[in-house]
């Protein structure tokens, strides 16, 4: 019998995938408005806030994971699938650290600190820099669109498994009644 | 030779009186005017990088002293080049318009070791207001240092019109945050 995903872990990855979406939307779309207007601050302050938010859960996903097995996978899986579903999740979670990581100290290089929902200000921990911010501009745009090809890989691998191999690895992940 | 001796302390004399009644020399380098405001609550502080000051002070008569700076307004580094042409337009500053923001003192008050009471006018994109704040003095390296800070209101210059008067956005409170160093 295929087991699910513990409930926190399926709403934990929900929760986060629609924050990337969202943030990365955003990025796209706050990037291209051009010149000055209060619409492209405001997009700008909830992309940091969706950023913060990420990484905040993407650590509850961390230790979920390291205290907590993932049900198996299909018996009849070959064992190179298995080996690159294991890569890929490995290499998302490496992605979910360092796309808001990479955003944040780019912030903080460009000298704009993070107030998290204008509430409370994390901490500086680098000084601005401008040389530095261009290279961290940089760095967070490749790694958001490396998260991107892995994100459309992740995507079209669950939807192989849901609809050519009908194997059910996909509902280990949605919510629903026990299997 | 006595004669020429006195005259030679006078004219001395003289051109120590002349030097103590001409302005400082501002040394632009040790010198810096910001401005710090809040940005939905994000604190930034921003740079003029051309300014000018010019400031006549004699520490034995500090009443007697008066200061002039003049501050370009296009100069205002916010962090972005991309952000610093907008701040120039017409809704923030109108640079092409309003080219200097002007500060110019009209008493100038000692209130105890090191520390003068500054009153002045301030004008800003076509407005002046009549200001006053603290600034303290203290040499340091053959300079005197003349350091403060003034709260201003940044809608009361129009600095931001139109959506931007939105307060939640950009606050209305600027502080304008000044260290000049003159000397000699």
């Amino acid at each position: 019998m295929q087991q699910r995903y513990t409930t926190t872990a399926i709403v934990l990855h929900w929760l986060v995938a629609l924050l990337i979406i969202g943030a990365f939307t955003l990025g796209l779309v706050m990037t291209d408005i051009p010149g000055f207007s209060p619409t492209k601050l405001r997009y700008y302050a909830w992309h940091k806030w969706a950023g913060v938010t990420v990484m905040l859960l993407a650590v509850l996903r961390l230790l979920w994971r390291l205290k907590n097995r993932p049900p198996a996978f299909p018996a009849a899986m070959p064992a190179w699938q298995r080996g690159a579903a294991h890569g890929l999740h490995h290499l998302l979670y490496v992605f979910i650290f360092a796309v808001p990581l990479s955003g944040y100290f780019y912030t903080l290089a460009a000298g704009f600190p993070v107030v998290y929902f204008g509430l409370f200000q994390l901490p500086v921990l680098i000084a601005k820099n401008a040389p530095l911010a261009e290279t961290l501009k940089g760095v967070h745009y490749w790694l958001t669109m490396s998260m991107a090809a892995l994100v459309v890989l992740h995507v079209l691998a669950a939807l192989k498994h849901t609809i050519i191999d009908r194997d059910g690895t996909m509902r280990r992940m949605l919510p629903g009644r026990s299997l | 030779m006595k004669l020429t001796r006195l005259t030679l302390a006078t004219l001395l004399t003289g051109v120590t009186l002349l030097a103590a009644a001409a302005p400082l020399k501002t040394d632009a380098a040790h010198s810096s005017v910001s401005a710090l405001f809040k940005q939905m609550d994000v604190p930034v502080e921003s740079k003029f990088t051309r300014f000018n000051a010019q400031i006549d002070y004699d520490a034995a008569h500090p009443d007697k002293a008066t200061a002039r700076v003049d501050i370009d307004t296009a100069s205002l580094d916010i962090g972005s080049p991309e952000y610093n042409k907008e701040i120039a337009k017409k809704t923030w500053f109108n640079s092409a318009q309003f080219p200097k923001a002007t500060f110019v003192s009209t008493a100038i008050k000692p209130a105890g070791a090191g520390k003068l009471n500054v009153t002045g006018k301030l004008s800003i994109k076509g407005k002046t207001q009549d200001v006053s704040f603290p600034l303290t003095v203290k040499p340091e390296g053959g300079k005197q240092v003349f350091q403060g800070q003034l709260p201003i209101k940044r809608l009361a210059f129009d600095i931001g019109e139109g959506e931007w008067k939105d307060t939640d956005m950009v606050a209305d409170e600027v502080v304008i945050k000044f260290r000049v160093a003159a000397g000699q």
